[in-house]
């Protein structure tokens, strides 16, 4: 994992829950290459076509919020998002996004520092969030160890597969 | 006001429990032995992933549910490939507890009306409102399909503790005015973010009366507090509940006298009336009674959804419906939130009463609830529903407007055509 993320930035309003990342119809859809299509269409219906590897998805409030569809971060991922940064994040995505290796990190006023097409960087060991174009920067509280780890090795499968290839034996405990 | 103290709270209590630790600090990070794992469509998301960290045997197949709720019977191809999945991963794995078509119902309606959830249980599930099971007295939370893969192959979950918000009811509810009302109320106060990452524990006198179908459409609406869990602490009521239902031992624990709440939120609900819930957020609370003189055209009603569909919810409904039809021009969809549930409103007579009266009467399943499956809104449309979320596009079209209410309120907007009182029917 990269310690500096530094991207192209899109930008969320408050309360932007899952619906509006991906919508209900979608939800019988399980690849994520499939998914990636359809990602954010009703909050920002010209993302999926724009959006580029490596870009940077800025949000207010409550990220995430509504249904536990992990499909949202999975398309977001599966898009390219480099990470998500918001004042807030509903639990259960949050949750799902570090699961899935994508850096969820959570700077309070951080939104009001963006406008779309700034570039951010962001540095997960010093705790701030920085506007290229303005200067301007918020910190962050250190993301716990734990989770550091879990995005390291690049989420929650490769975690736990670690964990089950070091057993001695195949069986369950 | 309590909460200062060094105790513990009930969240506390059972997260301890669960790791094998004597106490529990909110932030800290544990390693949760997992109770109860339940599975819905969203499952089928866990069978790569279980797959690919190498896992080859569930860690307990008796502590393990697949309910499918979503789309049932399978309404797309989509959703039939989904099933199957689930379908041969229950039986590649031996795992018996599978609510297949026929036995079906909504997953947390299942858990707790089959006992699969008891006091003092670690529950996790992938649906948002696992929530509803910290009714039972236990931690339950909705997962991600990711996270419960690990969940199948370790029997275990990291998890943070959460600080816990304690609310304190007191008084009577009036004539009409139902748990649904109360929690409306409550989320009206913590907002949506008002809980986030934090656990909700209900208490006081008031809490105390209610009966468990009410604690359930309490708890169920902690999710959109944004909450990790809520919880009603067991008491002979819970205990009454699955005596002859409680599919594995209990722990029944209280939380500490000297416990510390992040905050404690004091209600009274003497006097209060029913309350909506208006577009397009669940907080968005007013007083029924001012909502309902703005005479509120409505083109769709809904009764169903994990948050009040069960058979007491159809009966509160069937009194208000009694003597009167579904105003022309409206759709009325009830679906029962079980198959049990089905079953006993036909023994009743529900179904023909409903029916009669000009609503549709479907077949268990979140039915209209979350846009995906039947009863879609059009544009502009309008619905009033016993549902849980509000959200844009929830039901079908992004500017379609959705009114949250408890079941006869709702049905009272099916006779009316608006969002109406009960209460002002004759
Ligand atoms: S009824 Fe609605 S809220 Fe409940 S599980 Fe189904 S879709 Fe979710």
């Amino acid at each position: 994992m990269r310690d500096a993320i530094e991207g192209r930035v899109w930008t969320l309003g408050e309360d932007v829950d899952t619906d509006q990342i991906i919508s209900g119809k979608y939800l019988t859809i399980i690849d994520p290459e499939e998914l990636k299509k359809h990602v954010l269409e009703i909050a920002l219906p010209e993302f999926a076509e724009a959006a580029r590897p490596g870009d940077i998805l800025i949000a207010g409030i409550n990220l995430g919020c509504g249904s536990s569809r992990e499909h949202a971060p999975a398309a977001l991922k599966a898009i390219g998002v480099a990470a998500i940064v918001a004042d807030s994040f509903a639990r259960i995505f949050y949750r799902n996004s570090i699961n899935l290796g994508l850096p969820a990190i959570e700077a309070q006023g951080v939104r009001q520092l963006f406008e779309a097409g700034d570039t951010a960087r962001i540095s997960l060991s010093g705790g701030t969030v920085t506007n290229v174009r303005t200067g301007r920067s918020v910190t962050f509280p250190p993301i716990p160890a734990h989770l550091l780890e879990l995005l390291e090795v690049g989420g929650l499968v490769e975690k736990v597969r670690a964990e089950l290839a070091a057993r001695p034996s195949a069986a369950p405990a | 006001m309590t909460g200062n103290g060094h105790g513990l709270t009930l969240a506390e209590k059972i997260l301890a429990r669960a790791s094998g630790l004597e106490r529990v600090v909110p932030g800290q990070i544990i390693d949760g032995q997992v109770d109860l794992a339940m599975m819905h469509e969203q499952g089928a998301q866990t069978v790569g992933p279980f797959h690919q960290m190498g896992a080859t045997k569930v860690w307990d197949p008796e502590r393990v549910v697949i309910a499918i709720d979503h789309w049932v019977p399978a309404s797309t191809e989509g959703a039939a490939i989904l099933h199957r999945i689930l379908r041969q991963f229950a039986a590649e794995q031996h795992l018996p507890h599978f609510y297949d078509v026929g036995r079906h119902g909504i997953c947390h309606q299942i858990l707790a009306e089959d006992g699969w959830v008891v006091p003092g249980d670690l529950a996790v599930g992938t649906d948002s409102h696992t929530n509803m099971l910290g009714a039972m007295g236990a931690v339950a939370a909705g997962i991600g399909p990711t996270e419960m893969a690990a969940v199948l192959a370790l029997g275990r979950l990291w998890l943070k503790v959460p600080p816990t918000v304690q609310v304190r009811v007191r008084g009577t509810l009036g004539k009409g005015v139902t748990a649904k009302d109360l929690v409306l109320r409550v989320l009206g106060e913590i907002k949506t973010t008002g809980a986030t990452y934090k656990s909700v524990e209900f208490s006081g006198p008031t809490i105390e009366r209610l009966s468990m179908p009410e604690r359930f459409t309490i708890c169920n609406m902690t999710s959109e507090m944004g909450a990790k869990c809520g919880l009603i602490a067991p008491d002979a009521t819970t205990k009454e509940y699955l005596r002859l239902i409680a599919k594995h031992p209990d722990h029944p624990l209280q939380a500490d006298a000297d416990a510390h709440y992040e905050r404690v939120i004091e209600v009274d609900v003497d006097g209060m009336p029913p309350m909506v819930a208006c577009p397009f957020s669940p907080d968005n609370v007013r007083p029924l009674p001012e909502v309902a003189r703005e005479h509120i055209r409505v083109d769709q009603v809904f009764l169903g959804s994990c948050t009040n569909a069960r058979i007491e919810d159809l009966r509160e409904g069937a009194e208000v419906l009694r003597g009167h039809k579904v105003a022309s021009g409206v759709r009325f969809i009830v679906s029962p939130a079980s198959t049990k549930i089905y079953q006993q409103a036909l023994e009743e007579g529900l179904i023909q009463l409903y029916t009669e009266a000009g609503a549709v009467f479907t077949n268990s399943s979140c039915s209209a609830c979350f846009g995906g499956n039947m009863g879609i809104l059009a544009p502009d449309e309008v619905c009033a529903s016993s549902s849980n979320r509000n959200f844009p596009g929830r039901m079908g079209a992004k500017n379609a407007r959705i009114y949250l209410l408890s079941p006869a309120a709702t049905v009272a907007s099916a006779i009316r055509g608006e969002v109406a009182d009960h209460r002002e029917l004759n």
